[in-house]
């Protein structure tokens, strides 16, 4: 199954997502009033703290860090630039807690709980129109269609690779796009024909 | 959101898969330039120019809120409030937006548009609308001074002009092989 989710039995883990939300809010919020490296330092080792809380190791947040690595570098490298080392760092630091942070909800939260506590989140939207039944179907289409798509999108590929243009990105796109568009019109017949109502 | 069909739906569901097939392709290598594209802005104009400013918008919503709920579907495997949170995170915020504006564009063209004036379009949202959202991000969340950001942005320009292309391109040969699309 596609997703970031590592398991372990761990108070973090347990605790419901709706919780670990609003806290990654309250602490995202909180972190931009922090201004002095000292105290930023402090929250990093707590965040760490949370990360071995949850059985996660080390490498495990060095990890998450890692893709930002270039851009990280390059913030730093403007930041002591412009301003100076102590704004660089103090920047640089609050970037990569609340990256470390939102890694830890998603890595201690399973997708599926996470979906279903958005749908509840967004259900709060309801006088504006928004339909969680709806949108909690959508979702799960999507999820279903992903893999479906991603086979597809290799088919074609191989079939143009055949043909010899394979280096045509509208040679692709415009294959996958009807057949996936036909698909989808059979998906949603075989869905009213199966009683779904969409009022 | 009372007012969509089942195929609405189905069709949103679609396109937001397809951006996140488009993310878990390899770069697709252009014939005419040696740099190579990440596909999913172009999944955003295509969901813009071919669905329309509601559904092509909903349809990001939820590519958007699966990215949140921690599915790997962004270029490069990443996904995760971390990403929103991050320097970056306002070109992501920036697709449903971006999706919309294209939309609300296409639906204004003369007769759905040709392949100039959804360039145009796609140019307008996918650029325009994303980076509007992308570039302000980088400069609150990132700390970049203004000019910088703008800066290190416009070297993205280029390919997503050509994306803009491939996207009017493909909608409009699109429109010819499944016309009943703008039907609704």
């Amino acid at each position: 199954m596609l997703g970031l989710y590592l398991h372990r039995e761990s108070p973090v883990h347990a605790l419901p997502a709706g919780w670990k939300l609003a806290g990654l809010a309250v602490a995202a919020t909180g972190v931009f009033f922090v201004t002095g490296p000292a105290p930023l330092g402090a929250a990093l080792l707590a965040c760490l703290g949370l990360f071995a809380l949850a059985w996660l190791p080390a490498r495990t947040a060095a990890d998450q860090l890692r893709p930002l690595l270039p851009i990280l570098l390059v913030l730093f490298a403007a930041q002591a630039a412009f301003a100076d080392w102590e704004t660089a760092v103090v920047v640089t630091a609050r970037v990569c807690l609340l990256v470390l942070l939102s890694a830890l909800v998603t890595l201690t939260t399973r997708a599926s709980e996470m979906i279903e506590t958005l749908e509840r989140v967004l259900g709060v939207l309801r006088p504006l129109g928004v339909n969680a039944g709806k949108l909690s179907l959508m979702l799960a289409l999507t999820i279903r269609l992903i893999p479906v798509l991603f086979d597809l999108v290799q088919e074609i590929r191989m079939a143009q690779r055949a043909r010899g243009v394979e280096r045509s990105a509208l040679a692709l796109l415009v294959p996958l796009l009807v057949k996936t568009l036909r698909m989808a019109d059979t998906l949603g017949d075989a869905l009213e024909a199966r009683g779904y109502d969409p009022r | 959101m009372t007012t969509l069909s089942t195929r609405d739906l189905v069709h949103c569901a679609l396109f937001a898969a397809i951006v996140a097939a488009l993310g878990l392709l390899p770069p697709i290598p252009l014939a005419f330039i040696p740099v190579p594209v990440t596909a999913q802005t172009l999944g955003v104009m295509l969901a813009g120019a071919l669905l329309g400013a509601k559904r092509g918008g909903l349809a990001l919503v939820l590519f958007v809120l699966l990215v949140l709920a921690g599915l790997p579907l962004l270029a490069g495997g990443r996904g995760g409030f971390g990403v929103v949170l991050g320097p970056t995170g306002g070109f992501l915020l920036g697709f449903p937006l971006g999706a919309f504006v294209i939309g609300w564009l296409a639906e204004r063209l003369p007769r759905g548009g040709n392949v100039l004036t959804l360039f145009v379009a796609c140019a307008l949202g996918g650029i325009g609308a994303v980076y509007a959202l992308g570039v302000p991000w980088l400069v609150l969340v990132g700390g970049l001074p203004v000019e910088k950001a703008l800066y290190g942005s416009l070297a993205f320009v280029p390919g997503d002009l050509i994306k803009a292309g491939v996207a009017a391109f493909a909608a409009a040969a699109v429109r010819r092989g499944y016309p009943t699309l703008a039907a609704h």
